[in-house]
């Protein structure tokens, strides 16, 4: 295996760096590798932009950011606006489509999960980023879903495991519908 | 967790969170601080965790009373620290100042960010490496210690506690905010309790000890201030029995004191990583986060055909001069990528002493060294 590397971005709030946090536990921890996690953000505790980026192999990190994400999660529009150039044809994005308008000329065409709404829907908007986690795990490599999954439900505030589990596991089983995509490229 | 509520065991945690540990580890029981970005999480994890293992954690009002607190828990025999960023280290300049001229053993971590002032509080920066050296008043020595990882941050605070109680010296840790805000695999062992040093306690009867007369080594042993033993500090210049003593004679005795315990032990204390410099023409000389960009520039370079090698720094103060100057002999130059606008590379320069080039890579912060600038550096400097 290579070095796999993940980009998360949108705005304070949203959970973006929870979000990397939970993959970078995950590949760490649970899958026995190594990870580096790094983050961006601005003096705002919330709504200003936020990055975080997780860079994933089976050996020790040494260059710590991400040079060509293989996977790019993409929670604002702001954020699409500026990551989606330069990216290698292999790369794989996710956004959630109330927050990201695409544009319609982009190739591959990026993945959809309407997190946000789903998450409203199962009754706490707060657990969009991990139906997102539950969905990037069902279309891509980058973590096992065990690892994922149990990398949740360490990180979550005590009490809330289930409802976060069932948050993962919607993510999960409409990622599974969508179709595996192809493996995420080494980078 | 063990029974005495220090942590063990392997966990995905950021830079400044293994700061805390490493501390707890290292046995310090107090913490006083002032919470800034991007060290506010030492301070929060302390404050959560200090409870716990039976320590004390205090909010201060600002970063001068902090120093303070630090330095006066350390005298009631604790283990004490404080962490804080560009402008609250600017604060604490004084009272550092106060814990060299006491031989107070206590860490600073300094997670820095980019300046000067206020600057970019959020982004990285390197630019208080001379501030650790020289930012307090008067002649001194001080120790400083540079982690690159957040397991670095975990091993190298304890580090600091070991070489603080062994030196009788403020240690500061001066990690910056792309360590301190970075996660990774921290393996946190259960720490022996003879890896950990302890100051030196008297060794005489309550009579016969003066808190100030040092044993061969130049260091003093330290009594803990109540407990019956002849008690004095003073910022002014002292006598051994701790009083002040206003004169060219006791200055001259007690400053190079100060600063030769530690230059005189610089063996002890200089710590550095080498990769590939054996048969190097360059030498890329980095430290902090800024040696994990130059690890990379230096394996292309070696992949482009040319020798380079890295020498990281793990101690900037004392100076690894004796290493410098030995490579010196060998390579055609030396080249320091540091994010700020040349610190460390006149401490190179001077230690190179005209044998071998030395070229900067200036960063003026708010992100770190594309690698492709250190390489081309390399490839100006083999030309």
């Amino acid at each position: 295996m290579g070095i796999k590397e993940i980009r998360i971005a949108g705005f304070g709030g949203q959970g973006v760096v929870l979000s990397g946090q939970i993959v970078g536990q995950a590949a760490s921890i649970y899958d026995d590798g190594f990870s580096t996690l790094t983050q961006n953000y601005g003096p705002e505790a919330r709504g200003g932009s936020c990055t975080t980026e997780v860079v994933i192999s089976d050996e020790p990190i040494g260059y710590p950011y991400v040079q060509n994400p293989g996977v790019l999660i993409i929670l604002s529009q702001e954020a699409y606006d500026k990551y989606r150039n330069g990216l290698s044809s292999e790369a794989l994005m996710i956004i959630d489509p109330d927050m990201v308008k695409p544009d319609p000329s982009q190739t591959p065409a990026p993945l959809a999960i309407p997190a946000t709404r789903m998450a409203r829907e199962l009754g706490r908007v707060v657990v969009a980023n991990i139906i997102t986690l539950g969905f990037l795990v069902a279309v891509s490599d980058i973590v096992s879903p065990e690892a994922l999954k149990n990398s949740v439900l360490t990180s979550v505030p005590k009490g809330t495991e289930e409802f976060n589990a069932k948050a993962f596991e919607t993510g999960y089983s409409y990622g599974l519908e969508q179709g595996k995509r192809s493996e995420v490229p080494d980078g | 967790m063990s029974e005495n509520g220090v942590l063990c065991g392997t966990f995905f945690m950021n830079g400044d969170v293994a700061c805390a540990e490493g501390a707890i580890s290292a046995g310090c029981r107090f913490f006083a601080g002032y919470p800034i970005t991007p060290a506010t999480e030492v301070a929060e994890r302390m404050s959560e965790r200090l409870p716990y293992v039976g320590g004390v954690y205090v909010q201060m009002e600002d970063e001068i009373a902090s120093m303070n607190a630090v330095l006066g828990a350390s005298w009631t025999g604790r283990k004490a620290m404080t962490a804080t960023s560009g402008p609250g280290f600017s604060l604490m300049m004084e009272n550092l100042g106060l814990g060299v001229m006491l031989e107070t053993p206590c860490v600073l971590a300094n997670v820095q960010r980019a300046g000067p002032s206020t600057g970019l509080p959020t982004l990285v920066g390197q630019g208080d490496m001379m501030q650790a050296r020289w930012g307090s008043h008067g002649s001194y020595e001080i120790i400083a210690l540079v982690p690159s990882s957040p397991q670095e941050m975990f091993d190298l605070t304890i580090t600091a506690f070991n070489l603080s109680e062994r030196y009788r010296v403020p240690v500061l840790m001066m990690s910056d905010e792309a360590v301190g805000h970075m996660s990774e695999k921290v393996v946190i062992p259960q720490i022996a309790p003879e890896e950990l040093v302890n100051r030196r306690r008297p060794h005489g009867g309550q009579e016969q000890y003066l808190p100030y007369k040092p044993d061969e080594d130049l260091i003093p042993p330290m009594a803990i201030v109540g407990e019956g033993y002849r008690f004095h500090v003073t910022g002014l210049t002292h006598d051994e029995r701790g009083y002040p003593a206003m004169t060219a004679e006791a200055q001259d005795q007690l400053v190079r004191r100060l600063a030769d315990k530690i230059r005189l032990n610089k063996k002890d204390i200089i710590r550095y990583e080498e990769v590939e410099v054996e048969d190097a023409e360059v030498i890329v000389c980095a430290y902090g986060i800024s040696a994990r960009i130059a690890r990379l520039a230096v394996r292309q370079a070696r992949a482009e055909g040319m020798r380079a090698g890295l020498l990281q720094l793990i101690t900037v103060w004392p100076f690894a001069e004796d290493r410098i100057r030995e490579l010196a002999q060998q390579v055609k130059a030396f080249v320091v990528p540091e994010i700020n606008y040349g610190q460390i590379v006149l401490e190179v320069e001077r230690c190179a002493a005209g044998k071998a080039n030395t070229l900067l890579v200036a960063h003026m912060g708010g992100s770190v060294h594309d690698p492709q600038t250190i390489l081309q550096a390399i490839k100006e400097a083999v030309r």
